[in-house]
C-alpha cells in the first residue's frame, strides 16, 4: 500500500470516527461495551473462580445484600456479585459467537446468490423459508436434540438468525454489482475472485458490521432465553442460567430481589449498548439509511 | 389482484408447508442419532422399555420408512401420540390453543395500539422531549427478556395479581365470575408482554411517519391550509401505516414462541406452557408436533401479510 493510500485510508477512519462520536448515544453504547468487556477480561484476575462451585459456597442460602456478598447470595450460598461478573463472560462470547457465526453464513448466502444469478432461486427461496420460521421454536428444537453445551447453544442461535442478513447482503450486492466500475472490471478480465474480493466484499463491509452488531444484542437474547428455559450449558454459570435457577428455585416467592435483578440488568446493559452502536454505526456508515436517530 | 400471482404464493406456500413436515422428521429423528435415547435421557430405563418406544416411534424401521409414515400421518393430520401426557398431539395443542390466543391476542391488540399511538405523536414531534423519552423507553424494553421483566412484575406485584395459572379451582362455575377470574390471572402475562413487544410497533410506525413527513402530499394539505391534527389524522398516519400492518401479521405468527418465555413464568396453560413441557420431558412426538404447527402456521400468516400488503398499497400492486 502507497503512502498516499494509507494518508487518505487513516483520514476516511478519522472522519468516520468523528461523525460516530457526534451520535451522543452511540459514544454512550461504546463506553457502556468497553467498561463491560474491562469487567469480563478481567474476572480471573480480581476474582476467585472458586467462589462459583456450589461445595464450595461460603454463605447461606438467599441472603440479602450485606458487607461480605454486595449483592447477597443466591438458592445455594454462592455471592451473586461473583455469578454476575462470570455470567458476563458467558453471555459475551456466545452472543459475539453466535453473532459472528450468523452474520458469516448470511453473508455467503447472499453475496452468492447476487453473483451467482444460477444459485439464486434455491438461495433466496431457502432464505425465505428460514425467515419465515419461528427461530425461537426452531433453536428450540436444535438444543433440545444436540448435546448440552455451549457450541449447541452457538449453533441454535446462528442457524436460526443468518436469513436477514442473508436478505440484506443480497439486495447490497446486486445494487454495488449494477454499478458501472463493476462492469469495468470485469470487461478488463476480472474473475469472479476478483470482483467479489476487490469490489463486493468491500462495498457490503460496512452493512455487514453494522449487521453483526445488532446481531450480538438479539443473540445475547437469545441466549437468555434459551438458558432461561434450561437449555443452556449446565456446567457454566450465564445471565440465563442465573435466571433459569432463580425462577426454578423460588427467588420470586422468597423476595430474592438480589438474585433477580442484576443477571437481568446486565442483559439490558449489554443489548442496550450494542443496539446504540449499531444504530450509530447504521447512520454513520449506511448515510442513505440516514436521519433514523 | 392478478390470478397468477395468487397461483404462485399460494404454490409458494404449499412448497413451504410440505418443506415445514420434511424439516421437522429431519429434526427429531435424524438429527438426534437415536431419539430413543435423547428422550430417556438420564432416566433408568429397561431395555425392553426401549425396544418398546423404539417401536413406539417407529425408529426401528428403515429411515425412507419412517420418513413415508411420518408425511403421509401428517397429512391425515396425525402427529403422534405424546410420550409424556399418552394422548395425540393434535389433542392436546387442541386444548392449549385457546389460553393462547386469548392472552397473545388481547396483548398484541394492546401492544399495536399503544406503540402506534406513541410512535405516531414521537414522530409528529420529532426530536421533541416527549419523542425522545418515549424513544428511549422503547429501545431499553426491548434489551428486555420477556421472562426477566415477567419475574419482577411478579415479584413486585405480591399477591396482588395472581402470578400463575388460568383460574382459581374454587370460582363458580357462572360466566361473570369465570371470566373476571381469567382476566384477573391475565393481568401480569399480558402486562410482561405488551411492555416487550409494543416497542417494535413504535419504533416501526416512528420512522415510516417519519418518512412520510416529507412527502409532496403532505406539503399539499397543509398549503391547503388543513389544520396540523387532521394532515396527521387524514393524510400521514394512513400511509404510514401501511408497513406496521404488514408487521401485525408477521408478528401474529411468531406471538406464540413470543409466549413461550411468559406462559412459562406465570405457568399460563396455553401452547408455550406446553412448549416448554415437551422440551423438559424431552417428549419429541410433542415437540415435533408444535414445530409443524407452529412453523406452518407462521408460514401461513407471511402469505397473508404479502397479500393483504398489496390489496392495501397501490404501490406494491404497480411494481
Amino acid at each position: 500500500m502507497s503512502a498516499l493510500v494509507r494518508r487518505r485510508r487513516l483520514a476516511a477512519a478519522a472522519a468516520t470516527w468523528r461523525s460516530f462520536a457526534a451520535h451522543r448515544a452511540g459514544l454512550a453504547g461504546l463506553v457502556l461495551l468497553g467498561a463491560i468487556a474491562a469487567l469480563a477480561l478481567l474476572a480471573p484476575l480480581l476474582t476467585d473462580a472458586g467462589g462459583l462451585d456450589v461445595t464450595k459456597a461460603t454463605g447461606a442460602p438467599y441472603r440479602p445484600p450485606s458487607s461480605e456478598h454486595w449483592l447477597g447470595t443466591d438458592n445455594s450460598g454462592r455471592s451473586v456479585l461473583l455469578l454476575t461478573w462470570w455470567g458476563t463472560r458467558v453471555s459475551l462470547v456466545v452472543g459475539l459467537a453466535a453473532a459472528v457465526l450468523s452474520v458469516l453464513i448470511g453473508t455467503v448466502v447472499g453475496v452468492t446468490a447476487a453473483h451467482f444469478r444460477r444459485t439464486e432461486g434455491p438461495l433466496m427461496g431457502a432464505t425465505d423459508f428460514f425467515l419465515a420460521l419461528p427461530s425461537l421454536v426452531l433453536a428450540i428444537a436444535l438444543s433440545t436434540v444436540l448435546p448440552r453445551g455451549l457450541s449447541t447453544i452457538v449453533l441454535a442461535i446462528a442457524v436460526t438468525s443468518w436469513p436477514s442478513t442473508a436478505r440484506v447482503v443480497r439486495a447490497q450486492t446486486l445494487a454495488v454489482e449494477a454499478r458501472p466500475f463493476v462492469e469495468r472490471a470485469r470487461a478488463l478480465g476480472g474473475g469472479h475472485a476478483h470482483v467479489v474480493g476487490r469490489h463486493v466484499l468491500p462495498a457490503v463491509l460496512p452493512l455487514v458490521l453494522v449487521n453483526t452488531t445488532l446481531a450480538v444484542a438479539s443473540a445475547i437474547i437469545s441466549e437468555s432465553t434459551l438458558s432461561f428455559l434450561g437449555l443452556g450449558d449446565p456446567t457454566r454459570v450465564s445471565w440465563g442460567s442465573m435466571l433459569h435457577a432463580a425462577s426454578s428455585y423460588g427467588a420470586v416467592s422468597q423476595r430474592a430481589w438480589w438474585f433477580i435483578l442484576p443477571p437481568g440488568l446486565g442483559v439490558v446493559a449489554v443489548v442496550l449498548a450494542f443496539t446504540l452502536c449499531g444504530r450509530a454505526m447504521e447512520s454513520v456508515l449506511i448515510p442513505r439509511l440516514g436521519g433514523r436517530r | 389482484m392478478s390470478t397468477r400471482y395468487l397461483l404462485g404464493k399460494l404454490a409458494g406456500a404449499a412448497t413451504s408447508l410440505v418443506l415445514v413436515v420434511v424439516l421437522g422428521f429431519l429434526l427429531f429423528r435424524v438429527i438426534p442419532g437415536d431419539p430413543v435415547v435423547a428422550m430417556t435421557r438420564g432416566r433408568p430405563v429397561t431395555r425392553d422399555q426401549l425396544a418398546a418406544l423404539r417401536a413406539e416411534l417407529g425408529v426401528d424401521r428403515p429411515v425412507h420408512e419412517q420418513f413415508t409414515a411420518w408425511v403421509a400421518d401428517a397429512l391425515r393430520g396425525d402427529l403422534g401420540t405424546s410420550y409424556t401426557f399418552r394422548r395425540p398431539v393434535l389433542e392436546l395443542i387442541g386444548e392449549r390453543l385457546w389460553p393462547t390466543v386469548l392472552l397473545a391476542g388481547t396483548a398484541t391488540l394492546l401492544a399495536v395500539a399503544l406503540g402506534l399511538w406513541l410512535g405516531a405523536r414521537g414522530a409528529w414531534r420529532h426530536d421533541s422531549a416527549f419523542d425522545r423519552i418515549s424513544t428511549g423507553a422503547a429501545l431499553a424494553q426491548w434489551a428486555m427478556p420477556t421472562f426477566w421483566l415477567g419475574l419482577l412484575l411478579s415479584m413486585v406485584t405480591g399477591d396482588l395479581f395472581p402470578s400463575g395459572g388460568m383460574r382459581y379451582p374454587d370460582t363458580p362455575p357462572d360466566f361473570p365470575s369465570q371470566a373476571l377470574d381469567v382476566a384477573h390471572h391475565m393481568v401480569l402475562p399480558v402486562l410482561t408482554m405488551v411492555s416487550v413487544v409494543y416497542a417494535q410497533y413504535l419504533l416501526v410506525m416512528r420512522s415510516s411517519l417519519l418518512e412520510e413527513k416529507h412527502a409532496d402530499y403532505i406539503t399539499t394539505a397543509r398549503a391547503k391550509g388543513l389544520r396540523d391534527d387532521l394532515v396527521r389524522r387524514r393524510h400521514a398516519v394512513p400511509n404510514a401505516l401501511l408497513p406496521t400492518v404488514t408487521l401485525v401479521f408477521l408478528h401474529l405468527g411468531l406471538v406464540v414462541s413470543g409466549a413461550i418465555t411468559v406462559e412459562t413464568v406465570f405457568s399460563w396453560p396455553g401452547l408455550g406452557l406446553l412448549t416448554y413441557e415437551a422440551l423438559t420431558g424431552p417428549d419429541l412426538q410433542l415437540l415435533q408436533g408444535v414445530f409443524v404447527l407452529l412453523a406452518g402456521a407462521v408460514v401461513l400468516m407471511n402469505v397473508l401479510a404479502d397479500l393483504l400488503h398489496r390489496v392495501l398499497d397501490p404501490r406494491v400492486r404497480a411494481s
